[in-house]
């Protein structure tokens, strides 16, 4: 499956910045990283403040720091605030027929799946999966 | 394993060991209280066939190391390893996982959770397994914070006409 760029950008900027809970980030340093627009990032910035996941921090060294819960909240939970994941309940073409029901039945399998995995995975999962890959890409070759 | 294990969990010390005959009641309770069916014929007969130090077979309970909270079993974990089922090569299966609701989020879990896994090593596994309804999140979180990933293989099902 493939993520809208926002969402992506959201959960980078929610792992960069719970990684240490009193961590400051501007949009510059966090655009820097990922090689993203601050623009773009601005404005992902802005929905995540809006849901109280990451508050601005005024002043000279002001930016964003981290204001969620980082066991209670998942990656749904943030891909939401920018598209929806499955449940497509639009008309498509051939629905009326059995071939159309048949095969909305088998898409939605795997939307819930898909619906399932990002719902059980939280922040703090996450960063546990980057220390991890973090670690075996260290791991020297034998 | 040894006949207990002290671990520190959040603000509880805790004790997890193999199951014992007179645990069941309380295993029994504790499984109603959290699923709201009284399964007491499954219980005993899970512990005939896991209980009683069966070789990589292990039913493990987590109490408090002093009866500070007044329950008798603050979790227990029930698990074994299989060997081929499914053309799997041998491996470790959490089959039950239990907590007492007043007493989440202390560790408790996660105490079962390594004591399980330090059994399943030492029976010589490297993987460790188990399988989650998806709309369970409390279990799916658990699990999932405690590095389980999606594995090879997918259930299926189907009504019987």
């Amino acid at each position: 499956m493939k993520l809208q760029i926002s969402s992506r950008l959201a959960i980078f900027a929610l792992l960069e910045l719970a990684a240490e809970s009193d961590r400051q980030l501007s949009v510059a340093g966090i655009g820097e990283e990922y090689g993203v627009s601050n623009h773009h990032l601005a404005k992902v910035m802005n929905v995540l403040v809006r849901a109280g996941l990451v508050r601005s921090v005024r002043g000279a060294r002001g930016g964003y720091q981290f204001n969620g819960n980082i066991r209670r909240t998942t990656l749904l939970d943030v891909i939401e605030l920018f598209e929806n994941i499955g449940a497509d309940v639009s008309a498509a073409v051939g629905d009326r027929t059995s071939q159309g029901r048949a095969l909305r039945e088998v898409l939605g399998e795997i939307d819930d799946i898909a619906r399932a995995t990002l719902g059980s995975i939280t922040i703090a999962t996450m960063l546990k999966l980057v220390e991890r890959r973090r670690n075996s890409g260290r791991r020297p070759r034998t | 394993m040894e006949a207990s294990t002290a671990v520190a969990a959040g603000k509880h010390s805790l004790s997890v060991r193999r199951a014992a005959d007179t645990d069941i009641p309380h295993v029994v309770a504790l499984d109603e209280r959290v699923t709201g069916l009284a399964k007491s014929a499954y219980w005993h007969d899970v512990f005939e066939r896991f209980g009683q130090s069966r070789l990589e077979r292990f039913f493990l309970v987590a109490e408090a190391a002093q009866a500070e909270s007044g329950l008798a079993i603050l979790g227990f974990i029930v698990g074994e390893v299989r060997a081929w089922e499914f053309g799997s090569a041998p491996c470790g299966w959490v089959l039950a996982l239990s907590v007492e609701p007043r007493a989440r989020l202390h560790g408790i879990g996660q105490a079962l959770f390594e004591a399980i896994s330090i059994e399943f090593k030492r029976a010589g596994v490297g993987k460790m397994r188990t399988m989650v309804a998806r709309d369970n999140r409390l279990h799916l979180l658990f699990f999932r914070s405690e590095g389980m990933m999606a594995g090879p293989y997918i259930q299926l099902e189907k009504e019987l006409d």
